[in-house]
């Protein structure tokens, strides 16, 4: 069935939005992050009642509505692209997706129309105390907006409260907690905020060591690099615990994702976990292009099932495991779950014919048929091709361990500039204060790399185990999605040095001298 | 003093706010061109509903997907 699709339309719909969501993505986590470290700030001001920390406060606020501004509506673009490029599987997702995506728009509306402003045009208007109740609620809401698109997020990763009506094609919720409170949707908000936090902790480090390399504004470089490096590693803590958790939840209910994740094509009893590795360019499997072995790595013996199950004898499925089965350990073949589902494709088939015909004998027959399979709907798709159930192997071992890398680093960095802090090093230390700048890259490049595991690695789904992303997408001619992709490349690019000439000249202007409030 | 109308108040509020913007007026500017182009360009003449431009009702929609779904070309 696989061949009847043209992947020429379905790559480029997948880059297009791609781009997109990681345009997007520049500017939400600072705006996550940043929220939080201005409203310590200004608690400090408002604790303290010394000017300096309001000087201090009024700075990043000015960085977080430049950032916010640029961003603001970014998101929006992915909306229209699901309607236009992916509209069978924003029908398929039914009602799933509007309440979170509803509660979010109306959450934005109220926070960015009330709290901002007064966090904006307050000073010197309404009292200390309620500014600062604003700024933290804005900090507050911008997360609880992030919430609702991180819970569709993690529907997609592992689809539950939901029930499939086979007359409209749709999902309906069925338990809205059950969708709220999945593991993965946990998993997914604690770890994408935790991270964007750290993120901004490292911009506000990155941007005040530069001032002190440049020996402008100390007191309020000093002071901001201290509130930064505390919550960035406090923050980088909870990134790596919430990581852990994610990885705990991929393994059990995204398996093909965390074989991908370390690289393991043959499952094992204590599998170790890949420190760092190399994979081969060289084809291990010749059916399969994605499958490839290792020219290089450093391993952790036995760490990988503890990482997943926290049992250091645990069995790790490989990537040829899920593909083949394994009957030890109760894994269906690929082949098993395709001949599931394409029972029950044709049920569903089957199911409207009779609903035509009004035969309510085989009306229910189908129904049933359906519903015992539905679980393995999406892979009725792959009879023709399997090694296609496989995602890109290579990418998202290496997205993954760059994620995991950076991370273990920033908190190594959070760790270095405290301890310089408080040996009353930190302004003379050019070396630290060069790597701080050079770490703001890199926390981008970390916080891309996660979606990039995110994302790549769920492949094929856009739905696990029920929609692929060659039916999702709608049958447009490609050279209109290759138009739209071209013209996006333009406008984010043109936005993105937008904001980097705004940002970078307000950093050179500094933060305004000013009085109390 | 009387105090103003609590109406008012907040237009005063918004108002005064806006007019004393310094990089909040170049930020603004961005941002209604960026809506304009998303709204009145993009969406209208590059991004169409698909199913609610091609199909006139929520059956006929429903009849395409599961088209699409079991028979996919």
């Amino acid at each position: 069935m696989t061949e009847t699709f043209d992947y020429s339309l379905i790559d480029w719909s997948r880059g297009q939005f791609a781009l997109t969501a990681m345009y997007h993505w520049i500017f939400v986590p600072l705006t996550l992050g940043l929220g939080f470290i201005m409203a310590i700030m200004e608690t400090i001001y408002v604790r303290t009642g010394n000017p300096e920390w309001k000087r201090i406060t009024k700075f990043w606020m000015t960085i977080f509505g430049i950032n916010f501004a640029i961003g603001v509506a970014t998101g929006i673009i992915l909306e229209f692209e699901f309607g236009t490029n992916w509209s069978n599987y924003s029908w398929f997702v039914g009602d799933i997706f509007g309440a979170p995506l509803a509660i979010e728009g109306i959450m934005a509306f109220f926070i960015e129309s009330t709290f901002i402003a007064v966090m904006f045009f307050g000073w010197n208007k309404v009292s200390k105390k309620f500014h600062l109740i604003s700024t933290w609620l804005v900090a507050f809401g911008a997360s609880l907006s992030a919430l609702w698109i991180l819970v569709a997020n993690a529907w997609m990763q592992m689809p539950v409260g939901m029930k499939f009506n086979p007359d409209t094609a749709r999902n309906e919720m069925a338990h809205f907690w059950d969708v709220l409170f999945s593991p993965m949707a946990v998993s997914k908000f604690t770890h994408t905020i935790s991270s964007s936090y750290m993120l901004a902790a490292l911009v506000v480090i990155g941007i005040s060591s530069w001032f002190l390399l440049k020996k402008r504004h100390l007191v309020f470089a000093k002071r901001s690099i201290v509130v930064a490096a505390v919550f960035g590693l406090v923050t980088s803590l909870f990134t790596i615990l919430t990581g852990d958790y994610s990885a705990k939840v991929i393994a059990r209910h995204q398996p093909m994702k965390f074989a991908a994740f370390e690289g393991l094509y043959v499952g094992q009893r204590g599998a170790p976990l890949v420190a760092i590795g190399v994979v081969s360019s060289t084809p291990e499997d010749p059916n399969n292009e994605n499958i490839k072995d290792f020219v290089f790595k450093l391993e952790i013996p036995n760490f990988l099932s503890y990482m997943a199950f926290q049992d250091f004898n645990a069995f790790i499925p490989g990537v040829k495991d899920l593909m083949e089965g394994n009957e030890e350990h109760g894994i269906p073949s690929a082949a098993e779950k395709i001949t599931r589902g394409k029972l029950a494709i044709d049920a569903l088939a089957e199911y409207k014919t009779a609903k035509e015909a009004g035969d309510e004998v085989k009306l229910t027959e189908a129904k049933e048929i359906l519903d015992q399979n539905f679980q393995y709907f999406g892979y009725g798709y792959f009879v023709d091709d399997p090694s296609r159930l496989v995602p890109n192997v290579p990418l998202t071992f290496y997205s993954f361990h760059l994620m995991v890398a950076l991370g273990m680093w920033f908190l190594v960095f959070f760790a270095i500039v405290l301890l310089l802090v408080y040996k009353g090093k930190i302004s003379r230390s050019k070396f630290w204060l060069t790597i701080g700048i050079v770490n703001i890259p890199l926390a981008y490049i970390a916080s891309q790399s996660g979606w990039v595991t995110a994302e790549m690695g769920r492949q094929p789904w856009v739905i696990q185990d029920l929609m692929p992303t060659m039916t999702a997408v709608s049958r447009l001619d490609t050279n209109a999605v290759i138009t739209t992709f071209i013209l996006f490349a333009v406008i984010f690019t043109t936005l993105l040095i937008a904001e980097l000439r705004i940002m970078f000249k307000q950093i050179k202007l500094g933060p305004k001298q000013e009085g109390g409030h | 003093m009387k105090k103003k109308n609590i109406f008012l108040r907040i237009f005063s509020f918004y108002y005064e706010g806006f007019r004393s913007m310094t990089v909040g007026r170049t930020l603004w500017a961005i941002i209604l061109i960026k809506l304009f182009v998303m709204f009145v360009i993009l969406k209208i003449f590059f991004f169409p509903n698909f199913l609610k431009s091609n199909f006139d009702n929520d059956e006929d929609r429903s009849k395409h997907v599961i088209e699409q779904l079991t028979n996919p070309k």
